[in-house]
């Protein structure tokens, strides 16, 4: 889990960075983007890493599924009367709901954007290049999906808040001072990560023609 | 003061169980929690009743025996003390306290309130010791300890092995208790040369043992009596990835 999930965690800068390029002036916008999206979509490094990632997020739901069963077979029978909420987080305790989510909004996101582009019959743009930029663009308008995709980042915000620092302690970090550097750390990234994706289609949305 | 109690009862292992309703007049404040549990089962006695078996040795808080979830919190509302070190005086008149048994798999409940704990002495059993004879106690000086390194080992010694810890999780994961008996004697020149082949035996009795996984929600160093840091389970996960990487499994 922690090594997947520091390889996803990775992942998702990268994607933030890519995608930053839309919140630049509509017309540099879209040619950048689209420019981006064929520079990725052509290389053979990124095509390899398009795969790791495929295997990364399903090792990490299988394994996550494997621990959820091990986690309640060990559990037995339940507390008639139980408060044991008030010694965690929620989001430490929900992960499995939070990665639900999760891969509930991954999977809708793959199949508007990624698989469109990649077997969908797309416009071109005037530099020849697949214009994701339009369906990115039209998805944003839509109330109901700028809506759905706040609640969706929303979930990953909570899920890396915990997986970041969970990851750290899995993998052995124990020095003191480090491990509250990787919190704070694990918060600010939490932080950037979700606002960076929420402002994308929020600020889409308020800028639309 | 007047207590309502609502008490797990259970007449044998993986028997069915329930809770049983009690009322106790005249607890006064001073009382620990497990002289409270003395004074209802008096009460039993008198009637004629089965009397209610909870696990309890020296009432001073040391030894790790007793443990009960109390309002569904391992030891009680209290941070940081066992159940023997909770005194009336955290309720008030008229309260109503639910007193179960640590749930785990691993754990099963005997009687009542009373827990099988013996998966702890089987992970001790598979690596807690050092394997060598070390004689009778050397001279102090002859091996010596950095400051530092002989607190961070007691402070990892200090568990009492209570079990609070898998009783709280809600995955029911020995990792800090593990994690401790791992950690305090691999700081030491004595236990560090094991340290490897101890760290792969205990973890691996532990999964034998059917204890959860650790997920990091940090509940068991929120409830622990010795307030055991979780930075041990990282410490443990340390050595143990590093065993594995190396090829040093035991």
């Amino acid at each position: 889990m922690a090594l997947t999930g520091t390889f996803l965690c990775l992942f998702l800068v990268i994607h933030l960075l890519g995608n930053l390029q839309l919140l630049l002036p509509a017309d540099r916008a879209r040619a950048s983007f689209n420019w981006y999206s064929h520079l990725l979509s052509g290389n053979v490094l990124i095509k390899l890493i398009e795969w790791l990632l495929f295997v990364s997020i399903l090792a990490h739901i299988v394994y996550a599924l494997l621990l959820t069963l091990r986690a309640r077979k060990a559990s037995g029978r339940g507390y008639v009367y139980d408060k044991r909420k008030a010694s965690s987080t929620w989001n430490s305790r929900n992960m499995g709901f939070l990665g639900m989510i999760i891969l509930l909004f991954l999977v809708l996101h793959l199949k508007d954007f990624w698989y469109r582009y990649k077997f969908g019959n797309l416009p071109l743009d005037e530099q020849g290049y697949t214009d994701l930029y339009a369906i990115v663009v039209a998805a944003y308008e839509e109330f109901w999906y700028v809506l759905l995709y706040l609640a969706g980042i929303a979930a990953l915000g909570f899920h890396l808040l915990h997986g970041f620092s969970s990851a750290a302690r899995t993998l052995g970090l124990y020095h003191p001072l480090y491990s509250k550097v990787v919190r704070v750390a694990g918060k600010l990234y939490t932080l950037a990560i979700t606002a960076g994706f929420m402002i994308i289609p929020v600020y889409i949305y308020f800028n639309k023609a | 003061m007047k207590i309502h109690l609502k008490i797990w009862r259970q007449d044998e292992r993986d028997g069915p169980g329930g809770m049983v309703s009690y009322t106790l007049d005249d607890v006064t404040e001073d009382m620990s929690f497990l002289e409270m549990l003395d004074a209802l089962n008096g009460v039993l006695i008198g009637k004629g009743e089965r009397v209610i078996e909870f696990d309890h040795d020296c009432r001073e808080g040391i030894c790790g025996q007793c443990g009960l979830m109390i309002n569904g919190r391992a030891h009680g509302p209290l941070p940081h003390v066992t159940t023997c070190q909770l005194h009336m005086r955290s309720f008030r008149d008229g309260d109503t306290i639910y007193i179960e048994p640590f749930r785990a798999a691993a754990f099963p409940v005997l009687r009542d309130l009373k827990i099988d704990r013996s998966a702890f002495d089987r992970i001790i059993q598979s690596g807690g010791y050092i394997a060598a004879g070390t004689g009778s106690a050397p001279e102090a000086n002859s091996i010596l300890v950095a400051h530092d390194t002989a607190e961070a080992a007691f402070d990892a010694a200090a568990c009492i092995g209570c079990g609070a810890c898998v009783a709280t999780c809600k995955n029911s994961s020995a990792a800090l208790f593990v994690s401790a008996k791992t950690v305090h004697l691999s700081l030491l020149p004595q236990g560090k040369l094991e340290a490897p082949q101890r760290v792969n035996a205990m973890i691996a009795q532990m999964n034998a043992e059917q204890f959860g996984p650790c997920s990091n929600t940090e509940a068991c160093e929120v409830e622990c009596p010795q307030q055991i840091s979780v930075l041990h389970i990282a410490r443990m996960n340390w050595a143990f990835n590093k065993s594995r990487l190396l090829g040093r499994k035991g």
